[in-house]
């Protein structure tokens, strides 16, 4: 019983823990809890109250410890109620009733798993079975390069802002995976709710570099975009997309058409109203829709440890009654193929889904943003190391499915494309100042009209 | 043709349109087996079925936004949110999206929801089931504001507004939704919107109004009559873009015009049609335009409520006022 010696540092309730838990350790046969005394029997109760008195001081006793702030009784006490289920029957308000009931006593009567989805290391090695699509080395070709234009235009973007010549622009530099594999994994049909971070996802449906700049270059027309039609604009105001998302899923259940509503959103998004009352409805219709989070980590200064306390932003889901799946954001395939999942059991009437995407803001918030006056730059270093483009060029290269003169193509070609819509966006022709009044109604209320005129003849005077 | 009352003419359009037009959605709070807090969707879920007349969780936000969704799908969602004091979490998605999606997608999506809700005080209701804040909306640019005062424009004004291509704001004055009653063909059709209805002929004083106050006006200028004076009544209908025509024509021919609304003065909409006088109709005014309005307090609970209200007396006084101006 060397472990109760009274040697062990007396008088310091931190001792006294371990010298107890060794105690606990130390008994032989060991005794798992709850090991049962019954001591409800009216004949009994007097009996285990002397037994349970005489097995504390015992224990003080043997432990040889007595903390200054009594907190070894409160420690014992603890220490002996979790390993022996006590049952006593005690005299309460003129009646007897059960007490001593631990909260680990009462039935459990749900459990919930949060599962995370990843294939490739950040250094490209395989970590499991890749899903069936990798075994298409074209499939995975076109997501690189989804991914390699996408950071070829966010690069020129933001010098077209510093050079005056774009709005305020917010890139998606260490994130194009998230966009990337779930725009891959939908269908034309299927309606888009994107976050002002989505560029990548527009680009993907066929909306052009120049439509993008255009909007972000202060013209509405860049929304009328020919991308899918049926896609929302980028929703600026946090997760307030995430209701419509819901909407428009209603309206596929309601029509029976097999398509499906994909809203992004990041990780600040999770903590609105918006987007729980849109999964919670979702849930209760088992809407076709899918919810996608991209957890940067980031939102502006705010981290991710401040923004909730839940170990994931997955399991919001399980309160909405679906299932959250936290998936490496920075693996396209597993984006892919979380999205493809999802998007199709969507569509076969099988409910929502939620995916959490882990991933990392490399850049600022927007180009109105300066990260380093909230972030050490170390930290963003670090996470260069698990960037998702490196990555997928790492497991193409070891699959000899990709090298040097393949990336020097790409650049290029990227970097031709980026040019020539940029050339096309500053070529757009200006509006003229009246037509800020089209488009405000389907039919301008002749209330209206004089405001126009006003500044139809201004612009013109 | 039978007389119906308010709440019962809302009920008979909101079936006719979900019976003409499989893209009508009912949804709200408590809008399908109970038929509605006010019963103004009684029977709808019996008959057009638990889809299309949707009871929803307890969230505003999220009722008007799925509206959003839905419409911009194509559907013509009508949401019902269960008083006015409860529209406020709504005013994000009012705001920021069904007012300007039309616009900020250049006309590629759309937004043709109603958003119904029971307005104003005097029905002796808790706290926060007063509310008469029309105002607030009808500062939304996109966005159309309609308020009826009678069952035939209820139903009117309502089968408008579900068929308008843009989103509507549809305010129903609770404190008549019974106590009017009134002649209502239920053929579909549909009154004008953005059309101010001139409910009295006069030449003396323009009397405008809209809601459960039109009401009070009316008897007013009945009172008035018997001193002489003929006064003009207008219902404004739609508040948002309202009748800026009618309002004008009628002071042009009066020379005066008192403003009754119920909600707080300070902002208020009787604000704007001042404004509207004074910019465009100085010239044909005799008197002060004045405003007969709710006070600039909290609306008061049920036992100082009427105090607050205004009153046949507090109207027909500053008619009398203006008139006896010049």
């Amino acid at each position: 019983m060397s472990a109760l010696s009274p040697k062990a540092d007396i008088g310091r309730a931190r001792s006294i823990t371990s010298s107890a838990a060794r105690l606990k350790r130390s008994l032989n046969p060991p005794i798992e809890p709850p090991f049962l005394l019954d001591f409800s029997g009216r004949q009994n109760r007097e009996l285990g109250a002397r037994i349970f008195l005489a097995l504390l001081l015992t224990l003080m006793q043997l432990s040889g410890t007595c903390a200054e702030d009594g907190s070894d009784t409160v420690y014992l006490a603890d220490f002996i109620t979790s390993t022996f289920e006590f049952r006593f029957s005690v005299h309460a308000a003129g009646r007897m009733s059960e007490q001593a009931t631990t909260d680990e006593e009462l039935p459990v009567i749900a459990c919930f798993e949060v599962r995370r989805r990843n294939y490739l290391a950040p250094d490209g090695t395989v970590l499991r079975r890749l899903p069936h699509f990798a075994s298409d080395t074209n499939a995975l070709l076109s997501l690189y390069r989804g991914m390699v234009l996408t950071r070829a235009f966010d690069i020129k973007a933001v010098s077209l802002q510093r050079t005056g010549r774009l709005g305020t622009y917010a890139v998606s530099l260490g994130q194009e995976a998230v966009s990337i594999g779930v725009a891959s994994a939908m269908r034309e049909e299927d309606v888009l709710l994107p976050s002002y971070r989505d560029n990548a996802a527009l680009l993907w449906r066929g909306v052009t570099m120049e439509e993008i700049l255009l909007y972000w270059g202060g013209d509405e027309r860049g929304n009328r975009w020919s991308g899918p039609a049926h896609d929302f604009p980028f929703c600026i105001p946090v997760g307030s997309h995430a209701p419509h998302a819901t909407g428009v899923a209603y309206a596929f259940m309601l029509r029976k058409q097999p398509r499906v509503a994909v809203c992004l959103f990041g990780d600040g998004a999770t903590s609105k109203g918006d987007v729980w009352e849109a999964m919670n409805f979702a849930g209760v219709h088992k809407l076709p829709v899918v919810f996608v989070a991209n957890n940067n980590q980031w939102a502006i200064s705010v981290p991710l440890k401040l923004q909730t306390a839940s170990e994931t932003l997955a399991q919001k889901a399980i309160a909405s009654g679906f299932t959250g799946e936290q998936v490496d954001g920075n693996d396209v395939i597993a984006m892919h193929a979380a999205a493809e999942e999802a998007i199709a059991k969507a569509r076969a009437g099988k409910g929502p889904r939620f995916i959490e995407a882990t991933t990392y803001r490399l850049g600022d918030h927007t180009t109105a943003d300066d990260a380093a006056r909230y972030r050490p730059p170390e930290e963003v270093q670090a996470r260069w190391k698990e960037e998702p483009i490196a990555r997928l060029r790492s497991y193409l290269v070891s699959q000899n499915a990709w090298g040097k003169v393949e990336e020097e193509r790409l650049a290029a070609e990227c970097q031709q494309l980026v040019e020539a819509a940029i050339e096309r966006y500053l070529a757009t022709s200006p509006r003229s100042p009246e037509t800020m009044f089209e488009h405000l109604y389907a039919q301008l209320p002749a209330a209206y009209a004089a405001q126009r005129r006003e500044v139809k003849e201004g612009s013109h005077g | 043709m039978a007389e119906v009352t308010l709440i019962e003419a809302i009920n008979l359009a909101l079936a006719r349109a979900l019976s003409d037009d499989p893209n009508v959605v009912v949804l709200g709070e408590d809008v399908g087996v109970n038929g509605g807090v006010f019963r103004a969707t009684v029977g709808l879920q019996q008959r057009f079925g638990a889809q299309r007349v949707v009871d929803t969780p307890l969230a505003e936000l999220l009722i008007s936004g799925l509206c959003v969704g839905m419409a911009a799908q194509g559907l013509k969602p009508v949401g019902e949110i269960q008083f006015m004091g409860f529209i406020y979490p709504c005013i994000d998605q009012l705001v920021n999206h069904a007012s300007r999606l039309r616009n900020r997608t250049q006309g590629r999506l759309s937004c043709p929801m109603v958003l119904r809700t029971p307005h104003g005080g005097g029905i002796r209701a808790p706290e926060h089931h007063s509310e008469s804040t029309e105002a607030m909306l009808t500062h939304i640019p996109g966005l159309r504001v309609v308020m009826p005062s009678s069952p035939e424009r209820a139903y009117g004004l309502l089968l408008a507004a579900i068929r308008d291509p843009d989103p509507v704001i549809f305010l129903e004055p609770t404190r008549i939704y019974r106590a009017a009653k009134g002649e209502v063909h239920d053929d579909g059709e549909a009154l004008p919107l953005d059309v101010a209805f001139v409910l009295r002929e006069g030449r003396d004083v323009t009397l405008i109004s809209w809601g459960a106050t039109v009401k009070e006006t009316l008897t007013a200028a009945d009172e008035l009559a018997g001193d002489g004076i003929r006064a003009e009544v207008i219902d404004l209908a739609t508040l948002k873009p309202y009748d800026e025509d009618t309002i004008l024509a009628s002071v042009q021919k009066t020379g005066r015009c008192i403003i009754v609304h119920e909600a707080a003065r300070t902002s208020g909409f009787g604000a704007e049609i001042a404004a509207l006088i004074a910019e465009r109709g100085m010239t044909s005014l005799l008197a002060p335009v004045v405003r007969v309005t709710g006070y600039d307090t909290i609306i008061p609970l049920p036992r100082l409520e009427q105090h607050y209200m205004p009153s046949v007396n507090r109207i027909a006084a500053a008619a009398r006022s203006v008139c006896q101006f010049s």
